[in-house]
């Protein structure tokens, strides 16, 4: 009895139950249709261009004649399926068909002669075909270029592949041209796109596989079609209303653990019992939506039940050093708290945490992370990643416009040979080409700057990419607080409609991948859509300064079951799910309010206000309803349907009911030297190697295409100097164009210390984010830092214990450095299992991100070298230390544990006196030390200015007790460092302001176009500018 | 004042600093919904400015401006044509432009269902990516209302579909001979070549266009993106850029304020 009720759970969990939302199709390769209600006509007709047709009738009949089923009898209410296929006029040529030839030469198959691509349009419905013609040739076709043909082509010799999207996918180009056939005045029922590639040239079976699965298609969200096909009408089944209750308390542990484990809830026993007891007690069972709504609330991703736990830390002979009391709160949380700034307005209590940008505006910043969605589909989950984080500051007090993205994204090697992938592992070179795209075509489209961003390479995250996403909010100050509804007001569920997309992500999100997970959770992955966003953004804002709603939030993880139960968990709550707006039919109650369908939110309106509201949306015909009410009689969440209750929860249980249990957590810092690189008498090689290595090599192919300019607020560019190609260190823009104010963004990451040593490495990254903002001209005292963790599974007592010591880092950092946290985010499960059993967790990866808000941005310096005869100064003191270093990574060393230890107060001393330096300008440029340490600074310096740079060792201030070696004045990876540029004619004003720093002077620009560094026996290094400038750029020419 | 009229539709996103650049010239402006003016095409006889600004309406779905210049077609034909008539001046800028190709504001400043789109457009880069980039122009024509000939100005681009293509050599030389070529892609000394001094393509180098009035002007580069001379990507190295004062851009909003005026 106990395991078909399971069996029915899952099934229902899984989303397998309800019916699907189209008629079910064959095997996609079968070109014959299955029968259905509606047969499609697909009508062949005469190509509309006047080119000549590439094929005649006769075969075009052909190859249209299996795409109508002879069995088939047509039905009286057939609604007829046109296909239209543009592609580009032969001596036009095809940028895209080209990129995936190039593409396919990547993958090594070298037969394929040329790539020939066209758009698939299939137009559904009662029109004729006149019309069609003119549809085809007026609107989907460019008709300079393209030509459209009505109808099925030939593919004459060679191999065809077409790429159709699954049913219930969201097609936003199919929506847009739907919408303009309709405004050309013809009654159309629906459009569907595809994609169509010929491959010429002899392609086998086996290699047309592999192109269509890893290159063209990705299975989570498309088919592949080996023929033409044409798809049917679709068409959804109508949701019978059936209420599941989960019997629970009667289960013992194991069957506890079984329901959550294939409920897919990732709930453990400790939760699982607590859950039972509740029910217990209420002497009732629940249904499946309360079962779900509680795994969604509890889940790590949503609630971080780890970072709020309790903590016993004991070292590696099991003596207890430490017990914390909730981690989070004494770490994080404490440090903001104590440091108590007066410019923070809105601190880890909304969607983003807001600081004070000039006396009428306030500016939010949030980071997240979408790992695990981007693992399976990198293009639609950094889509929806940059989408989701996007609404964090819309979501922040009363809703904030999104005036910059930042993206920090982690990869496996783009070297990797493919047989050294994991089965149910898409290749680094993949995942970063879609995760690219992705971040790119929704940033782009909302019109938001991608301003900041850093690419680490790690193999450890293969099976596991790391995607972060930062926004930055503008909003009146005002309105910067967090808000909550009002009893009575109404619901409002604003912007795309629900669908069964993303449904699990929050739980999914929490678990580990393994290498089923591609098949199991392709229903996690969600598809976005730019334009559904920003039509909601524009007018959320007109309604947001018409004073028409009381809070907002966004519906993200968790969807609205996160979203309304946040907002109505002192008020409870009152839902219709029969009236949210979904894409298709079928969807069960359940699935309704746990989808995580991108591109809405949440609004609570006074009732007397819905009207106005509802007419600000529908005014640019964005979706708005009204699905309930905040504020019960007994505060509880009460889910109905068509009139049913079919859930009610008790939000004190949803909040605060999850149990803390004591985390047992591991950490003995062992000390491991690193092994002495051979002592050489020329580095010239090594800092051309290092310069080409992936996480030092220029990222201009990423950060060209993002549009880093839109909204006019641009004034550090993420790309500066002579050739306007240069690193530069963080970006600055005027998000209020009639102010001179601006906000510095930067971030700090070091995934190489994480594993030798997690205290010092969250050190690191929180120096190296401010040393970025003190380079551009930040302000110290005006800046805000957010955390970001992504770690392995911290079940696990020793990732446990890393995650504490990097944790407690940051506290100490935040104290020292006086940059209080506003906002963070953890990421933990970040593991991957293997189809051998083996488990590849990630290296602990602690990014910084800092806001910093400058007076001025006209004092605002940039990275090149400005001027042949200025003066170079190292700022901070360099030691003996390789750990973690990229000269030991790239010379193929094993590293120790011993990485450069942080002097907190010996950096923030140096940095306040730059930052007083470049205030008064004295400083001509200014460039961080970090990977790659003097030698690769230097070398940026001296190729984004076009100009030489000449260094002597014996001026770098050695650490105390230390006599660092050539190597480590070259490449050592200390923070605390700066090289500054100053003009003989400040060099006295320079070196006052710097008197109590540890200060070399290194050396002077040139104008011999040459970086030449000088050891105790003359030149290590020797070479042009264009050489080190080559070798940086070289790697990443994609 | 002089009234404006920034257009804007789902996907729209350089409206506001758009309409910040033509308030510095002295402009009154307004950013109005298509929808808007759909619903009261005659709203646009209040304007003597017409602006399509960048962005990416309706998603650049089927192809870049390609819807909102089919609602133009179909909904504002005649509003349009009458605006052009009259002795009003519209900017096309980067979807703008694309928008204008496709609903035949230009070349022929004709808005007309059979002949818009047929012999001139906007095709995919030849690199077949979106690209942000600054770029240098020369100012070729003395017909356009918005540009001084003889100069060289700097602007950024940052779109995908921005080539210039015309559908064949007789339309460029129609184009030539009434000098409807106000803009080419050239490099700082005035110097065409390939790329990046051409960043996409475009056939001729062409950047920006106008009409035969030379009152309706497109152009790919983004003028409301340099009107500060922070906004440059060498303004800390160049004392040439910090001394102007302004940006290069700012010049097609002041001329069309003293045409107008």
């Amino acid at each position: 009895m106990l395991g078909r009720i399971i069996a029915k759970i899952k099934a229902l969990f899984a989303g397998k139950e309800a019916p699907p939302a189209v008629a079910p199709r064959k095997d996609v390769q079968s070109p014959t249709p299955v029968p259905q209600a509606r047969v499609q006509a697909t009508k062949p007709a005469a190509p509309v261009a006047a080119t000549p047709a590439p094929k005649d009738a006769k075969q075009q009949a052909a190859t249209v004649a299996p795409v109508q089923s002879p069995a088939e009898a047509p039905q009286v209410d057939a609604v007829p399926v046109y296909r239209v296929e543009v592609r580009s006029r032969a001596q036009v040529g095809d940028p895209h068909a080209a990129s995936v030839a190039h593409q396919i030469a990547e993958l090594g198959i070298d037969t394929v002669q040329s790539v020939n691509f066209a758009r698939l349009f299939f137009l559904i419905g009662e029109v004729s075909s006149a019309d069609v013609a003119r549809v085809a040739d007026q609107l989907l076709a460019d008709r300079v270029i393209e030509v459209a043909r009505v109808g099925t082509s030939d593919a004459g010799d060679a191999a065809l592949v077409e790429v159709h999207l699954k049913a219930g996918v969201m097609d936003p180009v199919a929506a847009s041209t739907e919408k303009a056939i309709r405004d050309m005045g013809l009654k159309i029922e629906a459009v569907r796109t595809a994609r169509r590639y010929e491959l010429a040239g002899p392609v086998s079976e086996a290699q047309r596989q592999a192109i269509a699965r890893s290159l063209l298609a990705n299975a989570v969200i498309e088919d592949v079609h080996f023929k033409a096909f044409t798809p049917p009408a679709v068409h959804g089944h109508r949701y019978t209303l059936e209420i599941v209750t989960v019997p629970i308390r009667d289960l013992d542990d194991v069957a506890l653990e079984k329901l959550s484990r294939e409920g897919h809830l990732f709930l453990n026993l400790t939760e699982m019992k607590a859950i039972q007891d509740h029910y217990r007690q209420a002497a009732r069972e629940p249904s499946d939506v309360e079962l779900e709504m509680i795994a969604q609330t509890w889940s790590e991703h949503c609630v971080h039940k780890t970072f709020r736990s309790d903590v016993e830390l004991k070292d590696a002979s099991g003596v207890t050093i430490e017990k914390i009391t909730n981690l989070i709160k004494s770490t994080i949380f404490g440090a903001t708290k104590e440091l108590n700034k007066p410019w923070c307005i809105s601190v880890f209590e909304d969607n983003a945490g807001v600081i004070e940008f000039d006396e009428e505006h306030a500016v939010c910043f949030k980071v997240e992370t979408h790992n695990h969605p981007s693992a399976i589909e990198p293009y639609g989950g950094a889509s929806t990643g940059i989408g989701g984080v996007l609404r964090d500051p819309m979501g922040t007090g009363l809703g904030s416009r999104p005036v910059a993205n930042t993206d920090i994204f982690c990869f496996g090697p783009p070297d990797l040979p493919a047989s050294d992938l994991p089965k149910g592992v898409l290749h680094p070179r993949r995942v970063m080409r879609g995760v690219v795209g992705g971040v790119r075509d929704y940033g782009n489209r909302m019109g938001v700057p991608t301003v900041n961003g850093a690419v680490y390479f790690d193999k450890r995250y293969m099976g596991n990419p790391l995607v972060f996403c930062g926004t930055v909010g503008l909003m009146p100050r005002s309105m910067g607080n967090k808000r909550r509804p009002a009893p009575g007001d109404a619901i409002v569920c604003v912007g795309g409609r629900t669908g069964r997309d993303g449904i699990h992500g929050a739980t999914f999100s929490s678990g580990e991948l393994t290498h089923s997970h591609e098949t199991e959770f392709s229903h996690a992955v969600q598809i976005g859509n730019a334009i559904t966003e920003k039509k909601m953004l524009d007018t959320i804002l007109q309604a947001r300064d018409a004073g028409l709603f009381t809070a907002i939030t966004d519906c993200g993880a968790g969807g609205l079951s996160s979203a309304v139960g946040e907002m109505g968990a002192e008020l409870g709550a009152e839902v219709h799910l029969d009236r949210v707006p979904l894409k298709y039919a079928g969807l069960s109650y359940s699935e309704i309010w746990i989808s995580e369908a991108q591109e809405r939110m949440v609004l609570s309106v006074p009732q007397e206000k819905v009207a106005a509201i509802l007419k600000v949306f529908a005014d640019e015909d964005v979706e708005a309803t009204v699905i309930g009410h905040f504020g019960t009689d007994d505060r509880t969440l009460r889910l109905q349907y068509q009139g049913q209750t079919v859930g009610e929860m008790e939000m004190d249980f949803l909040h605060e009911g999850c149990p803390r249990p004591t985390k047992p957590a591991v950490w003995e810092q062992v000390s491991r030297p690193s092994p002495a690189p051979p002592a050489r008498a020329n580095y010239t090689q090594v800092l051309k190697d290092i310069l080409a290595s992936p996480n030092v090599a220029s990222k201009e192919w990423i950060i060209r295409q993002y549009d880093h300019e839109v909204q006019g607020g641009s004034a550090v560019k993420p790309l500066v100097g002579v050739g306007e190609d240069g690193p530069g260190d963080a970006s600055v823009i005027r998000p209020v164009l009639s102010s001179r104010k601006g906000v510095a963004l930067s971030c700090g990451m070091n995934p190489c210390l994480g594993d030798l040593d997690p205290y010092a490495s969250a050190l690191h990254a929180v120096d190296e984010a401010l040393r970025n903002i003190v380079c551009v001209g930040g302000n110290l005292d005006r800046t805000a830092i957010l955390d970001n963790f992504c770690w392995g599974n911290c079940n696990k007592p020793d990732r446990m214990g890393s995650f504490v010591m990097a944790a407690k880092a940051c506290r100490d950092a935040a104290l020292t450095y006086g940059t209080p946290f506003v906002s963070g985010k953890d990421s933990l499960n970040n593991e991957f299992q293997t189809d051998q059993g083996q488990t590849i967790a990630i290296p602990p990866t602690l990014l910084i991100s800092a806001i910093s808000v400058i007076d001025d941005v006209g004092r605002c310096v940039t990275s090149d070298a400005k001027a042949a005869g200025n003066y170079l100064f190292l700022l901070g003191r360099t030691g003996e230390s390789l750990g973690g270093s990229h000269l030991l990574m790239t010379l193929g060393l094993t590293s120790g544990s011993d990485v450069p230890q942080v002097d907190m107060h010996a950096n923030l001393a140096v940095m306040r006196a730059l930052q007083k330096a470049i205030e008064a300008g004295v400083v001509a440029s200014c460039h961080d030390l970090s990977e790659g340490g003097l030698a690769v600074a230097a070398a940026e310096l001296a190729f984004s200015g076009g100009l030489g740079v000449d260094l002597d060792l014996a001026a770098v201030p050695p650490a105390a007790a230390t006599t660092p070696s050539t190597a480590a004045k070259l490449f050592a990876e200390d923070a605390g460092r700066f090289l500054v540029e100053v003009a003989p004619q400040k060099y006295d004003a320079f070196l006052r302001l710097v008197k109590d720093c540890p200060v070399g002077e290194v050396g002077r620009v040139s104008d011999t176009a040459r970086l030449i560094i000088k050891g105790a026996a003359g030149p290590v290094v020797d070479l042009t500018i264009a050489d080190a400038k080559a070798a940086w750029q070289g790697t990443f020419k994609w | 004042m002089v009234k404006a009229l920034v257009l804007r539709a789902a996907g729209t996103n350089c409206d506001r600093e758009t309409m910040y650049a033509l308030e510095q010239a002295g402009f009154s402006v307004d950013r109005v919904h298509v929808f808007r003016l759909m619903e009261n095409p005659a709203a646009l006889k209040d304007y003597q400015f017409l602006v399509i600004p960048g962005g990416f309406s309706y998603g650049d779905d089927v192809a870049a401006g390609k819807i909102l210049a089919n609602q133009m077609l179909y909904r504002l034909g005649d509003a349009l044509n009458d605006f052009v008539a009259a002795d009003k001046l519209a900017l096309g800028i980067c979807n703008g432009f694309q928008v204008m190709i496709k609903a035949g504001l230009l070349p022929w400043g004709k808005v007309e269902p059979s002949s818009a789109g047929r012999d001139a457009t906007l095709a995919w880069n030849d690199n077949g990516r979106f690209e942000d980039r600054w770029v240098h122009m020369r100012t070729d024509s003395d017909r356009c209302v918005f540009l001084p000939k003889g100069q060289i100005i700097a602007l950024p681009i940052a779109h995908g579909e921005g080539k210039f293509v015309p559908r064949e050599p007789s339309i460029l030389d129609a184009l030539k001979a009434a000098d409807q070529i106000p803009l080419r892609y050239v490099d700082e000394a005035g110097r065409s070549g390939g790329y990046p001094i051409n960043p996409n393509g475009s056939t001729d180098d062409i950047a920006g266009l106008c009409d035969p009035t030379g009152r309706i002007m497109g152009l790919m580069p983004h003028p409301e993106r340099f009107i500060d001379p922070t906004q440059h990507p060498q303004w800390t190295r160049r004392q040439d850029v910090r001394d102007k004062g302004i940006g290069d851009g700012a010049v097609f909003f002041r001329r069309a304020a003293e045409y107008l005026s």
